[in-house]
């Protein structure tokens, strides 16, 4: 089973990501920022990461660099999952070597498009009106 | 919902609209048509039918709008855009080379999803396609929609459910809460209004027709007749793409599926089409939508 990493300061978003991803045949393991997160990476690399951007400690996108230059660093797929819905914020983060970028609110038809997206899960059976 | 009321409903759709729903989806003309009810000040789905048979213009307008439109999004299914980059349109290049032209129809273009998915693909082959007319016509019954599709403005959700973020990105401009189409991709796309029960021979020929989830609302005879006017607008050598629950296969055989491409379609010699003319007839007459 692959496993998602899910990187939130909040425990109720954290919750709901864990039920969607779950749901999408995934392990679910919880990080309440960068700090505890590469913790986790560093015992064993995930497959994904879902991950917030502003956090106490150690921030999503300072996360994401540390991440990238660890060996084994660049295997998982990051998708962002914020609040931070500017244009800039995008560019940054794909600039920074994410995956995919979510805006919130979410649910589990964006995550599930967009772990599709980057290969985490195959096409669904397509969908009929 | 009696069902009486809901025989009338179908019925009414059938007339209408060509819609066919099968016996079970009181759910879906629930969930669409009390929202309207009520907004037009009715408390239930009988009082809508009370005022449809009292015969109201109006309501058999926004009635039908909001039976026909379907929730869509970017990049739907994504495997048609698979191969329209990279079979329909490496075919066509060669084949075209000379011409230097391409037309496209999207017959049920909805609210611009598709087309502009179609559009995104070819900005992103420009190289190949310097100097090309590029032709992308899409046609929707409602009004509604098409006014939605032509503005090209789409909800935080909406871009999220299948358009890649790099995209999202490159083709749209952020304003606030919502995204906008650029104004380049735009261009790219007339929007016409058009019912499919109707004649829709003025549209042209084109090298490609995609023409998705649409057709499983009609019944049988209704499908082989537009599959058969459908292949009168494609070129010989051109395409069909339709939707993963729809296929010709059984009702005619203007078009033949290819193989290893799933919802691909080539017009058959249309001589051999020709040969059956009592499906090859003019559109079906059906009663006209009221106010159009």
């Amino acid at each position: 089973m692959k496993t998602c990493l899910v990187v939130d300061d909040s425990s109720i978003v954290r919750k709901v990501a864990r039920r969607i991803v779950e749901a999408l045949g995934f392990q679910v393991i919880e990080a309440e920022d960068g700090v505890e997160a590469l913790v986790h990476c560093k015992k064993a690399m995930p497959e994904a990461i879902l991950l917030d951007w502003n956090m106490p400690v150690m921030d999503g996108f300072q996360f994401l660099s540390t991440l990238r230059r660890m060996p084994g660093g660049e295997e998982p797929m990051v998708v962002f999952c914020t609040t931070e819905t500017g244009i800039d914020h995008i560019t940054k983060a794909m600039g920074g070597g994410a995956n995919e970028y979510i805006m919130k609110p979410f649910d589990k038809d964006i995550v599930m498009a967009k772990f599709q997206e980057v290969g985490l899960i195959p096409l669904g059976e397509e969908t009929a009106a | 919902m009696n069902p009486t009321e809901y025989e009338y409903l179908r019925k009414f759709l059938k007339d209408n609209s060509g819609l066919d729903l099968s016996a079970d989806k009181q759910y879906l003309i629930e969930s669409r048509l009390l929202p309207l009810a009520r907004k037009a000040g009715l408390s239930s789905i009988g009082e809508l039918v009370q005022k449809l048979q009292g015969g109201s213009g109006a309501l058999v307008t926004s009635v039908v709008e909001a039976m026909t439109t379907n929730e869509t999004f970017f990049f739907r299914d994504k495997v048609p855009f698979d191969h329209f980059r990279d079979h329909i349109m490496p075919e066509i290049i060669k084949a075209r080379a000379s011409k230097r032209s391409v037309r496209i129809w999207c017959a049920a273009g909805s609210t611009g999803q598709e087309p502009y998915s179609l559009a995104m693909c070819l900005k992103d082959m420009s190289s190949a396609l310097t100097g090309w007319r590029i032709e992308i016509i899409a046609t929707d019954l409602s009004q509604e929609v098409l006014e939605k599709a032509k503005a090209g403005v789409y909800s935080q959700f909406e871009v999220q459910r299948g358009l890649p973020i790099q995209m999202l990105v490159k083709y749209f401009k952020q304003t606030g809460e919502t995204w906008q189409v650029n104004p380049e991709l735009r261009a790219m796309i007339q929007h016409r209004q058009l019912n499919l029960l109707h004649d829709f021979s003025q549209l042209g020929t084109f090298d490609v027709i995609f023409c998705r989830n649409v057709l499983i609302y009609f019944d049988q005879e209704t499908k082989v007749n537009i599959f058969n006017r459908l292949a009168r607008q494609v070129e010989p050598d051109g395409f069909l793409v339709l939707g993963a629950a729809e296929t010709v296969v059984g009702l005619t055989d203007v078009f033949r599926p290819i193989p290893e491409r799933r919802g691909l379609y080539k017009p058959n010699d249309l001589r051999a089409a020709s040969a059956k003319p009592a499906l090859a007839g003019a559109p079906p007459r059906m009663a006209a939508m009221a106010g159009r």
